[in-house]
């Protein structure tokens, strides 16, 4: 079918814009302007002009301007990429009295000017992508905005520093928040410290306080050991299911006094809160600041729910709290506004074979060695061998396990320099053994970072700059027998060497959660390759995702240290309360419609819709799309086998016609030829 | 048996003379499949692995900062390559996943070609243990062993150590002394080098 | 069990006979069939490639376009040395990977009116069949005289886990499946730290002392674990650390006796094949003793006395080798 037939009459402008050199550098912007308005007049071209910056204030009032004067009826702009200056470019339409949809963005920078060097052929695409542009503005149809109502409360998912933060922010604001946690207390990763750099405070001292807060908080519902598991809905309503697991535990009656975990006979190794190298029981809190104070029974390991008897906790318990017969139950709550704070899992350090994690009994990973030096911790602070008694005389700390290696993963952990920069100091301090650092490069770039550094050398601390190549028992000498060997190329003197150590910690990077895509697809996000959530925009929208009403903070986005954390916790919470003070909100009004007639009820669509916005009337047989769930991403556009879905603003004809343009089969002098 | 390791270049803190900036596309572009050469990060991963680098007179890591330099016949001089017993420690651990052993491959090309090797120890073994491939299609262990050692003097002091060895592949392993049979498709293997000995020149 | 290509490489036919006799045994119990490729020709080493890039692989790539030629249904190559198995893979690899380089090696072999088609064989070493094709229940279903009491070092070397192009084995510096096959042959598997070190390769020919070194910390890591035997599985490794013990007790004044032998030999014992017809007494240093710990009598290898005569053909210059045994006779470790 070819668009030119019922061609509508329209007045149209066209902006081209240089930005600098970065489009004008390679496409001849005059030209294109030029050429454009000489050859679009019949596709209702009535001006055609170029400009530095369209995106400044004089761009934006030049368009403006032609909108008044030229009475111009539709706008496109040849500039950058929609993702930037959509929006502005909208807005001046819309100062001028045009309906902001009129106007058409098109990108002579991302698909144009940035891709290509050789100028004529630059010059000539730029041509087509502005015919383009033309040829399906006309098509473009005024739209209005959807408003919908903002509820006021706000689910946080993880309860580690950056979701108590992001938490507080928003409660103290006067604001309900959920706040979901999977394990039996929030806290996460920075309870199980010791110190923090590079002021080595308490990392519990400075933690817990917040976590008594939360706890305390009129505001905030805590929802411990629960797990969200559906959202439904869309910004500024959702609704989320989510399993509470059974305490085996009435928090109702329990006061926490400890008797049940005392009295309890089965011991676990605690592969978690203790790192593997510590013990729990069955019933247990994970530490003895754990909020809320209730323990949890781990069905798992009770011997009651193993083998049927035992109970011991129920017979000990003061105040009859212990209960075997509690189910995990599923609640639903509903928010306008949901912020990921879902943190990171520890590197697996046994992957890297030549450091003998798991083999070697004396090699140690970050988080063991945290527990160890951590006075709370299951050897009392105390830093010793596997052996639990023999203290180190030398040890080696190795950096960048895991972590900028092409094999395990590509990117820095960015918090692993500090970290075993403060491990040196910790065992400098405790033992007075030999330290060694092994890193690549150290990265200290924030604030008082790299005067921590000065003061680590300062104290003696051995730094040798070489990626370790491997840890073995293997020795080659008397030297060497009973020790643990690093083998490393000292890249700064150009010799290999071998230091015989008795303990090595490994500084084993951060990854995103094991089950971060599929928490990714239950909340309507993306994943990087990596797998860290990824941000509306890198740089100047961080904390945003591409899904509106859902927020990221903290390492769930990438790598990052508590200061940097508690920072993003906070910016989410701010841009939240920003949303939720304006009590409604307007949806853009691209959206995706379903032509009853056409529909024959297959429904395809209703499972590849990945906002769960389609829904299907079985007394019809047909789908019906809600338009506050949709996002207009068009997939159930291009999916339907009838064609009997159209996307606003992605309509047959504009689509059509645009490839019209870009094939320039609708100029003028070729309509002549063809006539 | 007195090897000592051949340190051709002493080290010395003056400039770099003669920066020969194609050096590193050179070797990048004679290593078969994609080197990642370029990538590396200097971060020692390949000399701490190395099991012959006490025998070396750069690290491979240091080659590789080398060539970045462009110090072209300190590269071709070296004996680093030669050295190389193609463990691939290094290639698998690099965390650039740079196929380290295939650049030692390519420098020991180059470093014939420029005729630039100082020690011939080495490539004169594989030079004799090919010349057998070359002219029957097999390899000859004891015919190999036996001239390599013999025309080198270096080597020579171990023959007393050596003989009963050489003996013991006779007797215990019942090796043939005489050089291996020709394969039957002698004359075309002999046609298929000649033509990949052109290739490689052009 | 379907038909496999067989390239048995150059040592299997003079330095490595026991484990050429002892594949052949325990492929025949396995029921695996090997066809050898007619004509094969040396995979070149790791010398060739020293020289020159384009003749070295299309030296190799040679034996893989007969193989095309003869595969006759069978799709898979196996090598049972090292050093083969990872320069026949190699060339396919990179004959694959990059294109221009694969014309570029047709272009050679066409030459001999040759051709190879990238990717279209599968190569690779015998271990991996035994673990992944046979199974190791197979093999243990063929177990009648268990190696119980003997301490083995599993050793693998360089070129069977690295740099593994196909990821075959399950780590590139600690694998398993060498272990895992021995103890399935009821034998005690120390935990081998030096599993994946090298042997020294060429080293021993260019530079002894090196070389000397490597073999010295194989050898006295695992005697360090009382081990009994090393295991091979590469004629390389096998040779280096077997016919230079000697010559490495004699540089390090040590008096190491630890026997070197292949993991088909052991395969074959534990299978109830007669030692002789598993290469037996073709070792350097006698595995009689460690074997006899099992109740398997094991050949006495035939000690090498100094000849009179002199050897027929040995191309060594007369002189040098004759003054060479008469110190050689009064050096005891390196007659060990």
């Amino acid at each position: 079918m070819s668009a030119q037939e019922k061609k509508p009459k329209e007045r149209v402008g066209v902006y081209i814009c240089h930005c600098g050199t970065n489009i004008a550098g390679v496409v001849n912007v005059a030209e294109v302007s030029k050429w454009a308005g000489e050859n679009l007049v019949n596709q209702g071209v009535v001006v055609s002009r170029d400009y530095k910056f369209m995106c400044s204030s004089l761009g934006q009032e030049l368009i403006q301007k032609d909108i008044k004067e030229q009475k111009l009826t539709r706008v496109v702009v040849a500039a950058c990429s929609p993702h930037l200056h959509e929006k502005t470019f909208r807005n001046a339409c819309k100062g001028a009295g045009l309906n902001p949809y009129l106007c058409e963005l098109v990108s002579i920078r991302e698909q144009d000017s940035w891709v290509h060097t050789d100028k004529v052929a630059a010059t000539e695409k730029a041509k087509a992508i502005v015919a383009g542009g033309v040829s399906r503005v006309v098509y473009h149809e005024p739209l209005i905005p959807l408003k919908v109502p903002i509820h006021p409360a706000t689910l946080v998912v993880g309860g580690g520093i950056t979701g108590i933060q992001a938490a507080l922010e928003i409660a103290d604001a006067g604001f309900p928040v959920y706040l979901v946690e999977r394990e039996p207390s929030i806290g996460g990763h920075m309870a199980q410290f010791d110190k923090t750099f590079p002021t080595l405070d308490c990392s519990a001292c400075i933690l817990t306080p917040k976590m008594v807060d939360v706890g305390n908080h009129a505001n905030i519902t805590m929802l411990t050991y629960s797990e969200v598991q559906k959202v439904e809905g869309y910004v500024g309503n959702f609704a989320v299911t989510i399993k509470k697991r059974a305490r085996y535990v009435k928090t109702a009656d329990c006061t926490g006094c400890g008797i049940c975990w005392e009295k309890c006979p089965k011991k676990v190794i605690d592969d978690h809160f203790e790192a593997g190298l510590g013990y729990r029981k069955a019933v247990y809190t994970p530490f003895p600041q754990a909020v809320p104070k209730y323990p949890v029974i781990d069905d798992i390991n009770c011997t009651y729910f193993q083998k049927g008897t035992c109970k011991a906790c129920e017979k000990f318990c003061p105040t009859n709290a212990i209960d075997f017969t509690q189910k995990d139950e599923i609640i639903t709550v509903e928010v306008g506004n949901i912020i990921l704070a879902t943190g990171w899992d520890l590197f697996d350090a046994r992957r890297v074979t030549n450091y003998g994690y798991g083999r070697l009994a004396n090699v140690f990973t970050n988080m063991e060695f945290e527990r160890m030096s951590n006075s709370a911790g299951p050897t009392g602070g105390n830093i010793v061998l596997r052996d639990g008694k023999t203290t180190p005389r030398s040890v080696g700390i190795v950096h960048c396990v895991g972590s900028r290696d092409k094999n395990y993963n590509n990117y820095c952990s960015a918090i692993c320099c500090m970290q075993s920069l403060k491990f040196a100091h910790l065992v400098h301090e405790k033992t007075g053994a030999t330290v060694y650092n092994f890193y690549i490069d150290i990265r200290t770039p924030a604030k008082a970072y790299d005067e921590f550094y000065q003061r680590i050398i300062e104290e003696g601390t051995l730094f040798v700059r070489g990626k370790v190549a491997e840890v073995t028992d293997a020795a080659r000498n008397p030297g060497e027998e009973g020790k643990l060997i690093i083998q490393v190329e000292d890249t700064l003197v150009g010799k290999q060497r071998r230091i015989p150590l008795d303990m090595v910690i490994l500084s084993a990077g951060l990854e995103p959660r094991a089950d971060s895509k599929a928490l990714a697809k239950i909340f309507g996000i993306s994943c990087s390759v990596d797998g860290w959530f990824i941000e509306r925009h890198p740089k100047l929208d961080p904390v945003a995702t591409m899904t509106e009403g859902v927020y990221i903070a903290g390492c769930a986005q990438g790598p990052k240290d508590i200061p940097a954390s508690v920072a993003q916790g906070a910016a989410a919470a701010a841009r939240i309360l920003g949303k939720i003070q304006q009590k409604e909100i307007a949806l853009e009004p691209v959206r995706a419609t379903i032509h009853e007639e056409h529909c024959s009820g297959c429904r395809i669509c209703n499972t590849m819709c990945p906002f769960n916005a389609i829904l299907f009337h079985e007394d019809k047989m047909v789908s019906e799309v809600n338009p506050a769930l949709c996002q207009g991403c068009g997939t159930c556009v291009t999916a339907c086998p009838a064609g009997a879905i159209t996307g606003t603003g992605f309509s047959n004809e504009q689509i059509l016609s645009q490839i019209d343009g870009l094939l320039l089969l609708t100029l003028d002098k070729k309509k002549e030829a063809v006539a | 048996m007195n090897e000592k390791v051949i340190v051709n270049d002493p080290p010395s803190a003056g400039p770099v003379v003669h920066e020969d900036l194609s050096l590193l596309h050179d070797v990048s572009l004679l290593t078969p499949g994609d080197s990642h050469i370029e990538m590396c990060i200097q971060c020692g991963t390949c000399g701490g692995s190395c099991p012959s680098g006490s025998a070396m007179n750069h690290t491979p890591r240091a080659i590789f900062a080398m060539l970045r330099a462009g110090m072209r016949d300190e590269v071709m001089k070296s004996n680093t390559p030669w050295m190389c017993v193609s463990c691939y420690y290094c290639t698998v651990r690099c965390p650039q996943d740079i196929h380290i052993t295939d650049v030692m491959y390519t420098l020991k090309n180059m470093s014939l070609k420029s005729k630039m090797v100082q020690d011939s120890t080495a490539s004169d073994f594989s030079r004799t243990f090919i010349h057998y491939v070359e002219n029957y299609g097999r390899s000859f262990e004891i015919g190999l062993a036996g001239i390599h050692s013999v025309t080198h003097l270096r080597l020579a002091a171990r023959l007393p150590s050596m003989a009963p060895m050489a003996l013991g592949m006779l007797t215990k392993k019942g090796m043939s002394p005489l050089p291996p049979k020709h394969i039957k498709g002698m004359k075309d293997l002999k046609k298929i080098l000649k033509r990949a000995k052109e290739l490689e020149a052009s | 069990m379907s038909d496999y290509l067989f390239y048995p490489g150059c040592s299997m036919e003079s330095s490595a006979k026991a484990y050429y006799h002892s594949v052949m045994s325990v492929c025949k119990a396995l029921d695996v069939k090997l066809n050898e490729i007619e004509d094969w020709n040396c995979c070149g080493a790791t010398e060739y490639l020293s020289l020159d890039v384009t003749p070295a692989y299309a030296l190799i790539a040679r034996n893989l376009a007969l193989a095309e030629q003869q595969a006759n249904g069978a799709t898979t190559v196996v090598a049972p040395c090292s050093a083969c198995y990872l320069n026949l893979s190699k060339a396919d690899h990179y004959m694959h990977e990059n294109k221009a380089f694969g014309e570029k090696i047709n272009a050679a072999l066409a030459a001999g009116g040759l051709h190879y088609d990238p990717g279209q064989l599968v190569v690779r070493h015998l271990l991996d069949v035994v673990i992944n094709e046979v199974g190791l229940d197979k093999v243990k279903g063929k177990v009648v005289k268990p190696l119980g009491g003997l301490r083995v070092a599993p050793y693998v070397g360089c070129m069977l886990p690295r740099p593994d192009y196909n990821s075959r084995y399950s780590d590139s510096e600690h694998p398993y499946e060498l272990d895992d096959l021995l103890k399935a042959l009821g034998a005690e598997v120390i935990d081998f730290p030096l599993k994946t070190a090298c042997c020294g390769g060429h080293m021993t020919q260019i530079g002894p002392a090196t070389a000397f070194e490597l073999i010295r910390r194989l050898i006295s890591s695992a005697d360090d674990y009382k081990a009994d035997v090393i295991v091979a599985l590469c004629p390389m490794c096998q040779m280096n650390l077997d016919a230079f013990q000697g010559q490495v007790n004699g540089y390090f004044h040590t008096n190491y006796k630890m026997p070197i032998l292949f993991f088909t030999q052991l395969m074959g014992l534990a299978f109830g094949e007669k030692p002789e017809n598993l290469g037996f007494g073709s070792e350097f240093v006698s595995a009689h003793e460690a074997m006899k710990r099992i109740g398997v009598q094991t050949p006495v290898p035939e000690e090498a006395k100094p000849a009179r005569k002199k050897p027929a053909g040995l191309p060594m210059p007369p002189l040098r080798v004759r003054a060479g045994l008469k110190s050689a006779t009064g050096n005891k470790e390196a007659t060990e």
